[in-house]
């Protein structure tokens, strides 16, 4: 071994918590090697231009979650960050009219009147009560989970304070959280409004990433997740990195390089070097290997704990419980370089409408039925798809005058009944391309090239076990101090100076780096001890 | 009833708001948008045009136009060369400033100043002794400013005499067959164009202006996104950072062009070859060390902000729109130590920033300073940092 290949700690995985897990540790003076296995960083936060000018967000297509924190602790405008604004939500109808929320909230009201007049004060009472919930939960979001199972005094203190914390709740937010956190998102807007496509604007993001649909008790927790998100102290707003979210993960990576962090790429990690129980280094697929005596997992639970480390030096217990993790990923990307503006009749030549997400969820029972496909282990006839022309958002995502759409289409199963995604992937997409083309009477001739994202590639390409975007399903039962093990959410392992901080840790996925945060904090608090 | 700019009839088909301000009796929009976040970043991140057909334009020749100039004018124009433009200020007998603009050269004899206030009789006055003539030629001329960094793209198609164009300099060109000036200056510290055009031909170039424009989605933004530009760009504003010492009634309105932080136009004092109005006083101001203010940057962090309001139950949103009023600034012992006269929370930099006055000993980079705010109807202060300026300052403004 030489002095070379010593570290005081390495990260596994360039993905964007493995970035910022890197960096702050690199900020606090540690010396960090990140070892990435492909040949760019960004793991599922990249951007690749398949075609002369065309840029693919390849799989994540949004700044969902990123913590406010880690932008101003790793001074990432200094970096390039750089977060646009997406100023528009619009959700075209089975009728050819559409519901179309934008940035002016007397606007706003009008357009919810025209389908409900109820709904105006309905959305706004919604928007406050779920207002409230986020302001509730945040800190529980936006700190490491207590260790139920410990005897640390930093644990007992997280626990007293968590208990103080719900006693300040009244009822009514508590039963809102508690609503949200085990019901069903349909039955949560049920009390607030009466048109059926502002319920399923709502409801359609409850039902990203997980395998469920709004009807299902468990959507809630994942609509309120989702919602944690916010651009400039909008709850609930999402923003998209310039250059899409490989463009953040390059900020990122010139973040921890400039803190001091080095990056190697295609290196990857097979397994770790371990003594005693305790981790002292990792070895690469040719065999090199690289010590250090912090080694941090970014990779997903199954991988973090039954693939690196040798389960036998693991609790029974702890490799009994990720090999009941649920990842079952659902999930898929079909991304578009188009030759001109989609043609929505009722809009004529507007294009304001493009200025955010565009939601193909006409209904809530047209999403809930796309879910009744992938219970029976096949991809919805008519999917819901959560779409975005991103050059609208950032011109210079495709050449002037052309466009590149991200469609995010759920519900697509990882594991399909008798068959295989090489035989179904381009049926899949032509589903898809069959939905745009019955909102957008010219989509089919705009279309220059289609790249198809199946979980069986999302899972090859970026290691996330079943193609689960989450690094692990949204349940509740998969969340805060379950998250990715009962005793486990506090980003160590039974594997002294083994850590975690992947998105399969909390608070779980989408482009948020809390779990690269938490870790790099639980690591520094544990070094000085 | 406000006059409309020449641009105006393809302006009202643009606006989505028909927000309309009064800008020296003009209709100007205050944004076309819903959103004015949206306006910003057609600006930061793609190209934006704003209508500046309202700015006081004169012409002023003859023999004596550079001796005129460069006595009225606190900054030396002698340097300048024709085909080049600089930002300028003049000020009075007392070394204050009354008013900025930019003043172009198109020949020996012959400049063209901008403002955003008259000035006409007060030059005229001041001309009598010179050969010189000055003629407000503000109607002949539409004007209009294109901003962003797909700003150079977008007139490159429409004439290939700017692309050499380097920063603050100005060339004669043809757009649609019409005679146009395209300079590259602009209010948005961005990389910007600004267009010149006859008053009757404006919408002939404003049309082939929008055809060029379209692919790289040019859009219009208003007088809330040009403050927004214009503060991250530490570019000051007449009647928001300073008015004019011509119009004070006491001393704490007059501001010296050191206090402003503009002593950077004043290079060559020192000369005695070129006396301006205002020399005098300025020199002695410097010598005795009498400057009362620095103008500085100030920043609030995200986590000080954030803090201020959910440390009090409420949500911490920022306004991105520059607040109308100014804001008292305290040392750590609550003693006022200045004010901000611009602040506001900045989409790209992704905090609240302000352009503030400060005691000189105040005004160090890095200083802890406090800005009062109004929460749950109380005064609190909250912790920032002093910065130099400007807070935006990309590499392409200039390259």
């Amino acid at each position: 071994m030489s002095d070379l290949h010593a570290y005081d700690a390495i990260v596994i995985g360039g993905g964007h918590n493995g970035l910022t897990n890197a960096a702050y540790l690199a900020k606090a003076g540690q010396r960090v090697l990140l070892l990435e296995q492909r040949h760019i960083v960004g793991g599922a936060a990249i951007t690749e231009e398949l075609r002369p000018g065309f840029n693919f967000t390849t799989f994540s297509y949004a700044l969902s979650l990123l913590r406010p924190e880690i932008i101003a602790e790793l001074d990432l405008v200094r970096f390039g960050f750089m977060p646009l604004y997406m100023r528009s939500h619009f959700a075209p109808m089975a009728n050819g009219d559409y519901f179309l929320i934008g940035p002016d909230a007397a606007v706003n009201r009008a357009e919810i009147a025209r389908h409900s007049k109820a709904d105006v004060d309905g959305m706004e009472r919604f928007e406050h009560d779920t207002a409230r919930v986020r302001q509730f939960v945040r800190p529980l979001f936006d700190s490491i989970p207590p260790n139920l199972f410990s005897d640390d005094p930093a644990d007992t203190e997280r626990m007293a304070w968590l208990v103080k914390h719900l006693g300040n709740a009244d009822k009514k937010l508590l039963h809102d959280t508690v609503r949200l956190l085990t019901g069903s998102i349909a039955d949560f807007v049920d009390d607030y409004l009466e048109s059926d496509i502002i319920k399923a604007t709502i409801c359609s993001a409850a039902c990203v990433g997980i395998k469920l649909g709004p009807m299902s008790p468990g959507s809630g927790i994942n609509w309120l997740y989702l919602s944690m998100g916010e651009h400039d102290g909008i709850g609930g707003s999402w923003s998209f990195h310039k250059g899409g979210n490989g463009g953040f993960t390059q900020v990122l990576a010139r973040a921890a390089t400039a803190y001091g962090a080095e990056i190697r790429l295609d290196s990857h990690v097979t397994r770790l070097i371990t003594d005693g129980g305790e981790v002292r280094g990792v070895v690469l697929d040719d065999g090199t290997e690289f010590r250090a005596p912090i080694v941090v997992s970014s990779l997903d639970p199954r991988r973090t704990f039954l693939q690196l480390a040798d389960p036998r030096e693991l609790p029974a217990d702890l490799v009994e419980t990720i090999q009941r993790f649920r990842f079952q990923g659902i999930t898929s990307k079909v991304n578009f370089a188009l030759d001109g503006v989609p043609h929505y009749p009722a809009f004529g030549d507007r294009t304001d409408q493009y200025g955010g997400f565009i939601n193909i969820a006409p209904s809530v029972e047209y999403m809930e039925r796309a879910y009744d496909a992938a219970k029976y282990g096949w991809y919805s006839e008519h999917p819901y798809i959560d779409a975005s022309i991103q050059s609208f958002i950032d011109p210079d995502m495709a050449p002037p005058g052309k466009h590149v759409m991200s469609c995010y289409v759920m519900y697509t199963p990882y594991q399909l009944k008798d068959s295989s995604w090489d035989a179904e992937r381009e049926n899949m997409a032509d589903r898809v391309q069959a939905t745009m083309q019955r909102f957008f009477p010219n989509f089919n001739d705009l279309v220059l090239q289609r790249e198809i994202v199946s979980p069986d590639i999302i899972e090859a390409k970026t290691g996330l076990s079943e193609g689960n975007i989450y690094a692990g399903e949204f349940f509740p039962h998969q969340m805060y101090f379950f998250r990715p093990a009962p005793g486990y959410s506090d980003y160590r392992t039974p594997i002294r100076g083994y850590y975690q901080c992947g998105s399969g840790t909390h608070p779980g996925g989408c482009v948020i780096g809390a779990p690269g945060r938490f870790a790099s904090q639980q690591i520094v608090t544990d070094l000085k001890r | 009833m406000l006059k409309h700019t020449p641009f105006h009839e393809r302006l009202e088909e643009l606006s989505q708001t028909q927000a309309w301000g009064n800008w020296a009796g003009y209709l100007s929009a205050l944004r076309y948008d819903l959103s004015t976040k949206h306006e910003y970043f057609a600006v930061r991140n793609g190209a934006g045009f704003f209508d500046t057909s309202p700015l006081h334009k004169y012409w002023i020749r003859g023999r004596d136009a550079e001796r005129f100039c460069s006595y009225v004018f606190a900054r030396d124009i002698r340097p300048l060369k024709p085909g080049r433009a600089q930002y300028t200020i003049w000020c009075d007998d007392a070394g204050c400033v009354m008013e900025d603009g930019v003043i172009f050269r198109f020949s020996s004899d012959e400049f063209l100043l901008t403002a955003a206030e008259p000035n006409l009789g007060y030059f005229r006055q001041l001309a009598r002794p010179f050969n010189v003539e000055i003629i407000d030629c503000s109607e002949d001329y539409a004007s209009i400013a294109i901003q962003g960094p797909r700003s150079r793209a977008i007139l490159e198609a429409l004439t290939p005499d700017i692309s050499d164009l380097r920063y603050f300099a100005f060339a004669e060109t043809k757009i649609a067959d019409t005679p146009v000036t395209v300079s590259r200056t602009g209010f948005s510290g961005d990389l910007g164009y600004e267009l010149f055009i006859p008053a009757g031909d404006a919408l002939r170039v404003f049309d082939a202006l929008m055809e060029a424009g379209r692919p790289h989605a040019l859009r219009p933004y208003g007088d809330e996104a040009l403050g927004m530009t214009r503060i991250e760009a530490g570019l000051p504003l007449i009647n928001v950072e300073f008015s004019s010492s011509r119009y004070a009634f006491t001393d704490d309105e007059r501001f010296t062009p050191d206090e402003l932080g503009l002593a950077w136009l004043l290079k060559g004092i020192d000369d005695p070859t070129r006396p301006f109005i205002g020399r005098d006083a300025i020199i002695r101001e410097r010598m005795e060390g009498t400057s009362r203010w620095r103008t500085v940057g100030i920043t609030v962090s995200w986590q000080d902000f954030y803090e201020l309001f959910d440390g009090n139950g409420l949500l911490a949103i920022p306004d991105e729109i520059p607040v109308s009023w100014e804001t008292m600034i305290y040392n750590d012992r609550d003693k006022r130590i200045g004010y901000a006269t611009s602040f506001m929370y900045s989409p790209v930099l992704q905090c609240h920033i302000g352009i503030a006055r400060v005691k000189p000993k105040y005004a160090e980079p890095g200083a802890e300073v406090f800005i009062e705010q109004t929460v749950n109807h109380e005064y609190i202060n909250v912790r920032a940092t002093v910065t130099t300026l400007p807070f935006y300052n990309p590499e392409r403004k200039t390259a």
